[in-house]
């Protein structure tokens, strides 16, 4: 598959691209007594970069230990390239995986890790070292087939796990926090690597993580988790630009809460009366009718101070604190009753003055304004 | 720090300044040398260190390294000839070897024998010599007791008192045995001795006792120690594996025989094992035996590795464990991920990952095995002791040889080291786990 960016792609005629991956109504318990996984069903089409995003306890990793066959599905069945592989043991599903905590074995030098694979599928030794040279070549560690893993750098550990998942030319690969333990700069240069790599090869990816940033940059699906269901299963842009729920509002990106009432639905906007006073206008995502309380949802960089007349939606606030930021200025504000209301101000040319304790007014368009479920 | 105007204490102005090359030696704040100071405000930390384990290094020389120097300087002596014959010793080194010794040496002899025999001394060296030449003690003592009454030329007249006398041999040994040091001892250890005319040579077949025993004692403590890993490597990855709770409650069972007395568990194994103990007894109720032909199990080298791989199973789990419980699932994981089937996957990542468990339980159950003693002398039966049985028994009673025992114990602990030497050639001891 190093070779030929295409050739997994082979195996492939016939099956339902639609859903390379697929989770039918799988629940996990492992008491007994709590669902920790409830009712997934999903879907993923083969080549997707597809990220498990969610607080720590969510059940993501154990949706990842299910799919790659190292705990038992409670219920439900899970599908890979429309066969059932509940009673399939793990070293026959042939799918690689990217732990960690790397588990790259200690005892062996990076070649040898690489080679495991290709030896327990009984290639010859020609063909491994060409698998295995290609493969460093990839993850750009050519003269690192030598060392053992401990003499390392964790950048470079992270290269060699990925390598080695990929390395026997898997149709799946799965990562749980792969980048968790690097450092923030790393991490970064990381996730392009990979997801270039993922790229190139063409690869179906099943990507853990709880860091949102990193959920975004590398997707193209993300599954956002909580309480073992799955909130919500869009492009990071539709994540971010239209949530769902006030869970993934919340989770993802900076994010504002008003509370309030409907008090009246017009086709696809709705009027929301403010706990703290005043009188919005808002997109209905997840309402339940007139008169039922709600939370709205505002990101901070839609949100302008001393709004033109073409600007439906104004409100008075007092700024409580200003961050300089360079590019922008992080301003908090006491606004309907809520002192944790962010507004990023561009640091533009025309930009006036700002003072702590100056009262100004802000708006924001009808459909940047999103009613979701009730918080608190 | 480059900010001079910073209020912070002098050093550290001092401190950027001495970082340029070249510059005169560091210096504190008050013109001391740097390393003096160092030093100085180390010594009392030092000086903690060596009071703290002082206690300890007093007590491990007075109880471990005095008694072993004295035990390998015993193996070595050799002062009854020297000390109790004197005379004889002072003049016998003259003699050539050849024939009989002359007149002079008689004479020496004579002497020695009414001075020992005055101060009872001549019972020490005549049971010493008596061990190489039996016999020698009967007419040396017998010599002893007219010594005072012998008149010159008293080679004759000790020839004519006993034929003993004129034993060539005797006076070649009593030559050879004036030196104070001697390897007889280590030779007798390993079924060497002197033969008549001096030279080392194999001892006869059914005398050799002690090169056959180690050799026993070596290779049954390698199967003792094989025996705990196969035994216990499963126990322990279960010990690793479980919750902690449940681990726990194995851990107590694990560690429960440290909580009895050796003396009680071994006795234990006498009541099971014993022809008509309770095993020759299901057996036998079962029908699976006849009465008559009920198994020996004890009072051999089956009981003796039984009960020993019982006493000795914790040193090789907890060490195990102890390397276990931090490997991580994620790499038998890894490994089935790649394609490796479970047993595939233990074999070629878990085993190898868990070698300095094994290494470090082989070591501690093959040196404890090596050098047991209680257990053996109690279900071993004779073709189950220990090297250490035999070293226990020349150490006490009447026949005591206590520098053949001290010259057994010194090649015990030689077969120890190297053994240690061996082992940390091929595994190395760094990278060995105890817990
Ligand atoms: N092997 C296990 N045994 C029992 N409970 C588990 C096990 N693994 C995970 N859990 C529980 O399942 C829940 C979800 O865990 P996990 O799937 O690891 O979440 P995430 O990866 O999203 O942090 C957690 O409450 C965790 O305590
Ligand atoms: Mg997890």
């Amino acid at each position: 598959m190093i070779a030929s960016p295409n050739g997994h792609q082979n195996g492939n005629v016939g099956a339902g691209d639609a859903s390379y991956v697929r989770f039918e109504n799988v629940q996990k318990s492992y008491d007994g007594e709590s669902l920790v996984v409830k009712d997934l069903n999903l879907d993923i089409p083969r080549g997707e970069f597809l990220t498990m995003l969610g607080p720590s306890g969510s059940g993501k990793t154990t949706c990842l230990m299910m799919l790659a066959g190292f705990e038992p599905a409670t219920h439900g069945e899970i599908f890979l390239n429309g066969h059932p592989i509940n009673n399939l043991p793990p070293h026959k599903r042939g799918i690689g995986m990217v732990f960690q905590n790397y588990a790259l074995f200690p005892h062996m030098t990076v070649a040898e890790n690489l080679a495991y694979p290709l030896k327990v599928r009984g290639m010859s030794k020609a063909e491994i070292e060409t698998r295995v040279k290609r493969a460093l070549d990839m993850v750009e560690l050519p003269r690192m087939a030598g060392r053992r893993p401990a003499q390392l750098s964790g950048g470079q550990q992270q290269r060699v796990a990925v390598a080695r998942a990929v390395v026997f030319e898997p149709d799946l690969v799965l990562m749980d926090e792969p980048l968790g333990a690097l450092d923030k700069q790393l991490r970064e240069q990381m996730q392009y690597e990979v997801k270039h790599i993922q790229e190139r090869l063409g690869v179906t990816v099943v990507y853990v993580t709880h860091d949102q940033t990193e959920a975004l940059t590398m997707s193209d699906r993300v599954a956002v988790f909580n309480d073992g269901r799955i909130q919500q299963l869009s492009s990071p842009q539709a994540l971010y630009e239209a949530p769902t729920s006030s869970f993934v509002a919340k989770f993802i990106g900076e994010n504002n809460v008003l509370s309030g009432r409907i008090a009246s639905i017009e086709g696809d906007t709705c009027r929301v009366e403010l706990d703290g006073g005043g009188t919005v206008g808002a997109v209905p995502i997840a309402v339940q009718g007139i008169g039922s309380r709600t939370s709205l949802s505002i990101r901070p960089e839609r949100v302008v101070l001393d709004p033109g007349p073409d600007v439906p939606n104004g409100l008075d606030g007092v700024i409580l604190e200003l961050i300089y930021l360079g590019d922008h200025i992080r301003v908090r504000m006491d606004v309907a009753g809520n002192d944790e209301f962010i507004v990023k101000i561009p640091n533009g040319a025309e930009m006036r003055p700002l003072e702590r304790g100056a009262r100004v007014r802000l708006g924001w368009r009808t459909r940047d304004c999103r009613a979701l479920d009730p918080v608190g | 720090m480059t900010d001079t105007a910073m209020s912070g204490p002098a050093s550290f102005a001092d401190a950027g300044r001495t970082r340029d090359p070249g510059a005169a030696p560091l210096t504190t704040a008050d013109g001391l040398p740097l390393k003096a100071a160092l030093r100085r405000s180390q010594r009392r930390l030092r000086l903690q260190a060596v009071l703290l384990v002082l206690p300890l290094l007093l007590f491990i020389f007075v109880t471990f390294a005095i008694p072993i120097a004295m035990m390998m300087s015993r193996s070595v002596q050799n002062p009854e000839v020297s000390e109790f014959l004197p005379e004889t010793a002072a003049v016998i080194d003259d003699w050539d070897g050849e024939g009989l010794p002359g007149e002079e040496v008689y004479a020496a002899m004579a002497r020695d024998l009414a001075t020992g025999q005055e101060n009872n001394t001549v019972g020490r060296v005549t049971a010493r010599i008596n061990r190489e030449i039996p016999g020698a003690r009967g007419f040396m003592l017998g010599t002893a007791r007219e010594a005072a009454t012998l008149q010159p030329p008293y080679k004759e007249a000790m020839l004519a008192a006993n034929k003993g006398w004129g034993n060539e041999r005797y006076w070649r040994l009593l030559k050879r045995e004036t030196r104070s040091i001697t390897p007889a001892y280590y030779l007798l250890a390993l079924d060497y001795e002197y033969d008549s005319n001096g030279a080392i040579v194999k001892r006869p077949e059914n005398y050799q006792v002690y090169q056959p025993l180690f050799l026993r004692t070596a290779w049954m403590s390698l199967v003792i120690t094989g025996l705990t890993i196969l035994l216990g490597y499963p126990v322990a990855y279960l010990l690793a594996s479980l919750p902690l709770r449940t681990s726990n409650l194995l851990m107590i069972l694990v560690l429960l025989p440290f909580w009895t007395s050796l003396l009680v568990r071994t006795s234990a194994w006498i009541v099971l094992l014993q022809q008509q103990g309770v095993i020759n007894d299901l057996l036998v109720f079962s029908g699976l035996l006849g009465d008559g032909s009920r198994l020996r199990m004890i009072y051999n080298q089956t009981g003796t590795i039984v009960a020993m791989t019982h006493v000795l199973l914790p040193f090789m789990i907890l060490p195990l464990y102890s390397v276990m419980k931090t490997i991580s699932p994620s790499y038998m994981r890894a490994a089935r991920s790649l394609g490796a089937s479970n047993f595939r996957a233990f074999v070629t990542v878990y085993l190898p990952m868990t070698i300095p468990g094994i290494a470090a339980g082989t070591l501690l159950v093959f040196i404890l095995a090596v050098g047991y003693y209680i257990t053996p002398a109690l279900v071993g039966g004779d073709s189950g002791i220990f090297i250490s049985n035999l070293i226990a028994e020349n150490m006490r009673g009447t026949g005591a040889q206590v520098r053949l025992a001290a010259a057994l114990s010194t090649l015990l602990l030689v077969g120890v080291l190297l053994f240690y030497w061996l082992f940390n050639k091929i595994v190395g001891v760094d990278r060995l786990k105890f817990g």
